[in-house]
This record gives structure tokens, sequence and C-alpha cells, in this order.
């Protein structure tokens, strides 16, 4: 057989395959968008959408949700245990990093493998062993216990983020200032933190998306009054899977669609592109 | 009688809860959390004497979901931190609890008379009284399908939900031994009144196990009650066992196409509400209790929802559904026409083995 | 002596985040830990019974001091609201005890002392003439224990001190790590055939398109878990899209639409689309520095596309596989919501066993031990990968 053929035959079979593999992974996210319009409350598309029947559509889960108190509470819980992590992950964090850029640093990589270890340790485990022990010290079903669980699991992501940025960061500029009389306070605001600050700001906004996604240590630790939008739609999909879980769903979606672009936008900053 | 109180007082009352609505909200008002089964029950639940409640005492009721157990109950009295100040318990369990001291003993006394002034021990009859609190409310696991999915000759027996020949497809089941064991050992051709002799042998334990084994593969387990009706209405399941007041709504409120196999039900008591043992807010929880064993309480839960008083002078009080008013009488798991072939469950012998069977229950899934 | 500057200065910015992690992460897990071996409760409510046991090994009936010991202690601890804290622990020793001591706990308070608590105690339930009742009691006074470990290898103790197998029912654990080494594996294996063609794609695509393509990953990367969970339910049910649009095609009848959810297929499914893009991501960053031109040499020595591949192109990506590898291997065998929420019976993995103890049999000694013996696993892929790609080397695309 013709090498020229198979080749192309091997070309098309592996755009093919890559086109299925793209299907694949949007796919599923695009299709809740236009069900969570469904005036019907089911989660196929029904004769009606598929004409485009103005009729078949309708925003009543939208208002569903927007009307339910309970969905404006998980907000409220998820933004302000979201934020106070996210402060504390980056505040943490940026500083860990700017100590794992010094060359001075001992022992660099164990530290590092400690820090980052809350990301890559099983959420089950990390979820039980904070529910044993922030029970045993009365933070068990509290705000605060949460907010310290997240911002743990965040700050992995502000140290890898603030790391990577730091090292395009040129360390005679520092010096160059010092030389100017610029006292150690003075150089990390004026010269270091306005250079990482997009590294800064992006390693807080994974903080905050991990926070603001993570449903299990809140499973184990929140009560109800703890409950966030990931606990909310738990139960949601759990016990009483309606399309209004849809609709939250499609504001999640933006929600990443926004950190997506920011984070890409501070990337392709800070490298100057 | 109910309990009466200076009519001057709903004005001080309303004052008062207009300032404290000003306050921000955790100050706001005293407030208990009440822990119930979720869906179209605690939906009932509210409307029929929780608002009232409120209205009442001034003591707001936040609602919880659990699907049974005592899980966290056990959990919250270990750890000395309660968080839940009222729960909806089933039997067997209200009765385990109490003889462990995580719930709090309510004397029939201390509760409301009849509606007539009959003392409690002769309102409720001795079958539903347990030490912590009465049951309130006979509700049955049955098994429904949906005609919309089942098309030809329809199930009509227990032994047909455990037919996989004559009606492939999944079956919805509760993830928990209570009434499934029954329904294995009935469909296996026990008669009813050896159900619990049966079970209380290893052998006949085995025997129920071993009829699941027959389905096992086919099953979709749930937990919470409003699960089964979500199943059948979207054809995830051909049959599933359910509660029979969820059915009820979906068929009512929904007009979903379901139909409820009456044969072979397992007649529950539920309740007691029990109040867990360490509650900081002791006295509202009471206050709670009382209000909800109310013959006019319990008996406004059967006019949202197909379940039936177990209070004598509760009973003749249920008529009408409230939103549709249809007549509840021939939806009641206590109606003779629903009563042929029931069993009624045992919750002595359950709270005696719930959590052997549990465990073996468990250990029986993961296989 | 004097500590350099710049030493100090390092140390001391890293210092808040170490002390942080140890109090909110580490600490945790030094918990999970302790608890998988060392439990005080019992012998803490019930010191006097355990104390009268001393000494007693099962042979016969304890002396009257122990029926004595616990006719006090049971309703001491019944009042104080603890005998949870017995009765649970007894009870996974002998089936059934939980029971036996809440009812004795509460019958002694209403009962006379009339000369023998042993004569009491059997009246008021005949478990307490069986010296198993007595063993399990004593057993589980012990402070610090293994059985917990052994239980989560379906291992047990022998009444003469061997360690044998538990019998063949209640051996689940074992088989269910099994099942979740293999199903993460399973998921691996489909995230590398997958991502490998993608990676490749968007690393050799021209700079625009390759922008996109990673995009196109990133999206359901940012896209949150819960989300993308219920949009594989919406998918995957019976009255789901794409049965419907097999139904619709007449590919199957309506009477036979595809199982596809609450099995193991949906938890394959839905975790190799959850898992993917920690495939991608970093083989894509392996790939896009290999030079174009090594594969173009590769053919000019003659070597044909697939020797090309296999000799020259694949060995270089190795470090991509194997960090991408680890990466999903890692979190898929801590998973829980996925499996939880699309799983049903058969798609269950140990992460679920593990939340079933904590949160409903309230055995969190055996959770512990359970999850101990993951974090042992996960440390020694975490040593594995930290050898081989280097753990300060991770990146975020």
């Amino acid at each position: 057989m013709n090498p020229v053929l198979w080749r192309r035959v091997g070309h098309y079979g592996f755009i093919a395959f890559c086109a299925a593999a793209f299907i694949f992974l949007l796919a599923p996210i695009l299709v809740i968008v236009p069900l969570s319009f469904n005036a019907e409350p089911y989660f196929t598309f029904t004769e009606g959408m598929l004409r485009l029947d103005p009729e078949a559509y309708s925003l009543r889960w939208y208002r569903n949700v927007v009307e339910d108190e309970a969905w404006s509470r998980a907000l409220v819980n998820s933004l302000v245990i979201g934020s106070a992590a996210t402060l504390l992950a980056t505040t943490l964090g940026t500083l860990a990093a700017l100590g794992l850029a010094s060359p001075a640093m001992p022992g660099r990589a164990l530290i590092t493998g400690i820090l980052i270890s809350p990301m890559v340790t099983p959420i089950i485990i990390v979820a039980v062993g904070m529910f044993f022990f922030y029970s045993s010290i009365g933070l068990g079903q509290s705000l605060t216990g949460l907010i310290l669980a997240h911002a743990a699991l965040g700050a992995p992501f502000v140290v890898i983020t603030v790391t990577a940025t730091l090292s395009g960061f040129d360390p005679t500029l520092l010096r160059a200032a010092a030389s100017l009389g610029a006292g150690p306070l003075r150089r990390f605001f004026r010269v270091q933190l306005p250079l990482i600050a997009p590294g800064v700001f992006s390693g807080g906004l994974f903080a905050f998306a991990t926070s603001f996604d993570e449903v299990v240590v809140v499973l184990f630790m929140g009560g109800l009054e703890q409950r966030t939008i990931p606990r909310q739609m738990w139960s949601g999909i759990r016990e009483q899977i309606s399309p209004s879980i849809l609709a939250v769903a499609v504001f999640l979606i933006a929600f990443a669609l926004v950190a997506l672009f920011t984070v890409q936008w501070l990337r392709r900053r800070s490298t100057g592109r | 009688m109910q309990e009466p109180h200076p009519p001057s007082s709903a004005n001080a009352r309303q004052l008062a809860a207009l300032l404290l609505a000003l306050l921000p909200g955790s100050l706001a008002a005293e407030s208990i959390t009440v822990v119930s089964w979720g869906g179209s029950y605690a939906r009932a639940c509210v409307e029929a004497y929780h608002k009232a409640f409120t209205a009442e005492t001034g003591i707001e009721v936040l609602l919880e979901d659990y699907n049974g157990g005592l899980a966290q109950v056990r959990a919250q009295a270990d750890a000395g931190a309660v968080h839940w100040d009222v729960v909806d318990l089933e039997m067997p369990d209200g009765k385990l609890a109490c003889d462990e001291g995580i719930i709090e003993p309510v004397e029939l006394a201390e509760l409301p008379p009849g509606l007539n002034g009959e003392a409690p021990a002769e309102d409720y009859p001795p079958g539903v009284v347990s030490e912590c609190g009465p049951g309130m409310l006979f509700y049955s696991t049955i098994y429904a399908y949906s005609t919309q999915y089942l098309k030809g000759e329809p199930p009509a027996t227990i032994e047909d939900f455990f037919d996989l020949e004559k009606f492939p497809g999944r079956r919805g089941m509760r993830r928990s031994p209570l009434a499934n064991l029954e329904f294995a050992l009935l469909a296996d051709g026990v008669p009813l009144e050896q159900v619990y002799d049966v079970l209380d042998t290893d052998a006949g334990v085995e025997r129920a196990f071993h009829k699941l084994d027959s389905i096992k593969d086919e099953v979709v387990w749930w937990e919470a009650g409003a699960q089964p009706p979500q199943m059948l209405a979207d054809g995830e399941v051909l049959m599933s066992t359910a509660y029979n007041g969820r059915i009820f709504n979906a068929q009512v409120l929904e007009k979903q196409p379901f139909i409820i196999v009456w044969d072979g039900q397992v007649l529950d008591l539920g309740g007691p509400l029990a109040i867990v043992a360490g509650t900081p807010r002791l006295e509202a929880a009471l206050r709670f209790v009382r209000f909800a064993n109310r013959p006019t309480s319990i008996a406004n839960v059967a006019k949202y929802i197909s379940y039936s008083p177990s209070r004598r002078s509760a009973v003749g009080l249920v008529n009408k559904h409230w939103e549709t008013g249809i007549d509840m009488t021939p939806h009641m798991p206590t109606a003779p026409e629903n009563l042929k072939r029931a069993l009624q469950s045992d919750w002595r012998w359950w709270s005696d083995n719930r959590d052997e069977m549990n465990e073996r229950f468990s250990a029986w899934l993961v296989r | 002596m004097r500590i350099k500057g710049p030493r100090a200065t390092a140390v001391a910015l890293t210092l808040p985040l170490l002390a942080f992690i140890g109090l909110s992460f580490v600490a945790p897990l030094g918990t999970l830990l302790s608890k998988s071996a060392y439990d005080p409760n019992v012998a803490n409510i019930l010191p006097r019974t355990l104390a009268a046991l001393d000494g007693w090994s099962g042979g016969g009936l304890p002396a009257e001091a122990a029926f004595a010991a616990i006719a006090e202690e049971l309703p001491k601890a019944r009042q104080a609201r603890t005998l949870v804290r017995v009765a649970g622990p007894v009870n996974r020793l002998k089936s059934g005890l939980r029971r036996v001591l809440a009812r004795t706990a509460r019958q002694v308070e209403k009962t006379e002392y009339a000369g023998s608590w042993r004569a009491a105690l059997i009246g008021i339930d005949p478990a307490w003439q069986e010296p198993d009742t007595w063993l399990a009691i004593q057993a589980a006074g012990a402070r610090f224990t293994l059985r917990h470990y052994l239980q989560a290898l379906d291992l047990e103790r022998r009444p003469d001190g061997d360690i044998g197998l538990r019998p063949e029912q209640s051996r689940i654990y074992v088989p269910l790590l099994w099942r979740t080494l293999l199903v993460s594996l399973g998921v691996t294996l489909l995230c590398l055939a997958i991502g490998y063609p993608i990676a490749h794609l968007i690393a050799t695509s021209p700079p625009k398109r390759s922008n996109l393509l990673l995009l196109m990953v990133l999206v359901p990367f940012w896209t949150s878990l819960l989300v993308r969970t219920t949009a594989w339910i919406v998918l995957l049910q019976r009255q789901g899209v794409i049965n419907s649009l097999l139904v619709s095609m007449g590919i199957t009848p309506d009477g036979e639409r595809l199982e596809l959810i609450y099995n193991m297929t949906g938890t394959f499914t839905a975790m190799t689309h959850v898992l993917l893009p920690f495939m991608v991501l970093p083989l894509y960053s392996v790939m896009r520095s290999i030079p174009p031109t090594h594969m173009a040499a590769a053919a000019s020595l003659g070597a044909n596309p697939v020797q090309g591949f296999l000799r020259v192109y694949l060995p270089q990506t190795l470090p991509g596989i194997g960090a991408g590898g680890l990466l999903v291997f890692i979190l898929a065998i801590g998973y829980y919501i996925t499996p939880a929420l699309v799983g049903g019976r058969s798609g269950q993995l140990i992460s679920n066993m593990i939340a079933y103890h904590v949160q409903t049999s309230l055995n969190w000694g055996l959770a512990a031990a359970l999850s101990s013996i993951l974090l042992v696993a996960v440390i020694g892929l975490y040593l594995i990968y930290s050898r081989l790609i280097g753990i300060d080397r991770v990146r975020l695309s």
C-alpha cells in the first residue's frame, strides 16, 4: 500500500480523534447551558426547544434560584469563606514564595514539598483529618474552621504561581534600589511587589477558585449554617435534582470563564507578551 | 383545648417581632434547629405546624434534612457539641437513642391532651408509645411505578417487584435494611405473621439477603425520600420502593402517572420527635415538641401528605387534601382497601437488631 | 555565632506559612494517624471495670467486683452522655452489645441492689453471662490497638492470638482497595490515551490555534467539579441527552435505553473527564519544549514515522507522561465526589467507604486506618514523583 496514503489516513485519523476528544472535554459543559433555560422540569431537549420555540424556553429555574433563600445564604457563605481564605493564603503564600526564591534558602526542596502537600493529598484524607482535628479544638461546624481549612488548600497554588513569577524577576533591581537608599520594606512594596503582582493575583484567584469549588471538606466539617454553593449543589444533586441546579451550574461556568481569562491575561502581562 | 394565651400579648409579640427583625440576622430571634426528612414531608410539617409554632411563640424554626439513622445524633453527643435540637426519628432509633441516653425522655403526661381533653395516655394507642416520646404518624413503605414507562400488564404483588423476568428493568430501593428484609421475605413466600420470627434467626436473615441477591444487580439505591419519585419520573428505574406520601404528592401535585402497589406494604410508625440530649435550647425544643403533638398539628400534616395520625382524636380531623381538596381517606396507608396484605413493622424488633442488620447490609452491599 | 542575613530572612519569610500549614494541615493528618491506633475513650469511661477485669482472661465469668464496677459505671456514662463512646467500640468487637450496654445502663438505674450485681445484670440481659461480652469490653479498653489496621486489611486476631484472614463474607476492604487502584489505573491510562494526542496537537499547532485549543482544555479545568458531574448526570441518565439522542436516531429502542450511570461506566466516564486536563497540561508543557527538528532529523535518517515516534519523540515525552500519570493517579485514588454521585453501588471507591465510616457507622478508628493506608500509598507515589520530576517543578498553566 502507498505510504503517502497511509500517512494521510493516519493524519486524518489523528485529527478526527482529537476532535472527538475536544468534544468529550467541552460538550458536557456546553450542553447544560441551553438546558438551564428549559421551560419543562426535564434534563432533555424538548421538541419545542429543538424547534427553537420561544415558549419552550424560560427563566423559571433562574428565578427559582434567585428567590430561594438557601441559595443566597450559600452564596454569602461561599464568598465569605472564599475571600477570607484567599486573603490568608495569598499573604502567607507570597511571603513563603519570596523566601523560597532566595538563593540562601536552606532545604528548599523539602520545604517546598511540605508547603505544596495539601494540593496533592487526596481530599478525602484531608477532610477526614480536618474533621477530627477541628472538632477536637472546638472549630467544628464553624466558619473559622472552614476558612483555615480552605486557606491551607489554597496556599500551595499561591506558592507555585508566585515562585514561577519570581523566576523571571531580576534581583539586580533590588540591589539597585538598595544602592539608592531604599529600605527593605520600601524595596519590596515599591519594586518587587508591582512586578510580581500578576503572579500574586493569579495565585489568589486559584486559591479563591479552590475554595469556591471545594465541597468535601465542607461536607465533613460544615453544618447547616456553613452551607456553601457547592454544598448546596451536592444536596441538590443527591436528593432532588431539578433544573435549578443547572442554573447555578451556568453561573459557576461563567465564574470559571472570568477566572480563566483573568489568569491568562495576567500571565501574558507578567511574561511581557 | 389549646394552650390559652391572653389576646393582648399578640400585639406585644408583633411589636417585639418587628423590633427583632431590625436587628442583624442571628441576634434576631430565638431559634431551634429541627431535623426532618426533607422534600414533601418536611414541607407538609412546615405548613402544618412549623409556621403556626413560630407565629405563636416567636421561636424561629431552622429546618435541616437528614435520611434517618442515629449517626449524627451520636456524633454530636460524642463531641459534646449539639447543633441539632429536635430530630424526627424513626421509631426503632427512638428507642435505641433513648436507651443510650442521647435523647431527652419525654413523658406522655407532658404532652397536650386529646381534642376533647382526653389524657395523652388514652389518646395514643399503647403500641405507639416509647419512653422518649410517642410515634406520631403512620406511613408506609410501598413500591410504585409510572405508567409512562411501565406499559402492558401492571405489577400487582410484592412478588412482582422481585420478578425480573416478568418485569425486566431497574429497581429503586432504600439504602437500608429496614423494610427491604421484610419485602424480601414476603416475596419469598413467608406469611405475614411469621416474618419477624423468621428474621429472628440467622438462617432467616440469610434467606432475606439471598432473595435480595436475586435483584441486587438491578437495584439503584436511594437515601432521601425525595429520590424515588424523581427516579420514577425520569424513568431511571422501572419500579421503586418509596414512602407512600411522597408518591401521593407526586400524583396529586405534579400529576405524575404513578401507581402505588399496596400489596406487601410495610406499615411503619414515624416519630418520635426527639430532643437531642445536651441541647442548650431545651426549653424551646420542648415547646416545639408539645406543639407538634397537638392533635390539630398532627392532623394538619395529614392534610398535606397521606400519613395517618396515630392519636385517636386526631384521626377524625383528617378529611380533604389542603390544596386539591381530594378525599385523603383512600390514600392513607391505614385505609382498609390498602391493608389487605400489609405487614406492621415491628419497631421493637428493629430497635434490638438495627445495628447488626445495618452492618450486615452494608457489608452485603459492597460485595 | 551570628546567623547570616539573607538566610535568616529567607527562613523568616517561609516560617509563617510553614507554621500555618503545620497547624491547619499537618496537625489534622497527625490526628488522623493517632485515631487509627489510639482510642482512650473506653479506658477513661470504664476505669474501675477494666481494673477489675485485670488478670481475668476469659476463663469462666469475671469476679463480682467487675459486675459491681460496670453496674456503677454504665449508668454514670449514660448520665454524662458518654455511653455512646463505649457502646460503639464494644459493639464493633461483638455485634449486639450496643443494645446490651444501653439497656443495662438504663435498667440498672431502676434496679435495687439485692446482694449480687452478677445476678442483677444477668437478669437484665443474659449476654452478661457470656465471657465473650467481657472479653469485648476488655479488648475495647485497650488504649493502643492495631485492630483497625487489621480490619482494614481484612485480617483479624483469632482467640489463640494468631492473625488470620477474616471469614470470606466480611473481607471487603482489600477487594475495595484493589478496585480503587484498578479504577485509578484505568482512568490514568484512559487519560493518557486521550490526552497524549491532544497535547501533541496543541504543542505542534501554530501559536494562535494552539492558544485556542489550550483554552478548550482550560475551560473544563476551571469549571467546578460539581458542575461537570451534574453535566454527566444530565447526559448519561436513562432519559438523558445521550440516550434520547440514540433513541431518536433509532439506534436503540425506547425500551432498551442504555444504563450509563449509577454504575462503573458512570464513574469511569466522569472521572476521566474531570482528570483529563491534569494529564494534558504537563504533557503539553513537555512536548512544547521538543524541537520539531528532531522528528525531521529522524525522518531524514530514514526512520519511518512510527519508528521516529517510538525512538525519538516518545522517549522525550516520558517526563510528561510520568508527571501527568502520577498526578492523575494520585487524584483518582482519593476521589470521592464523582463516584458518590454517579457511581451507584458498583462504582464506589475506598474514599466512599471512608466517608461511610466517618459519617454513618461512626467507626472512626477504621476510617482513620483506611485513610492512613491511603495516605502512605500517596506519600510513596509522591516520593517517586519528586524523584522522577521534582516536586518544585510543578507548573500551573
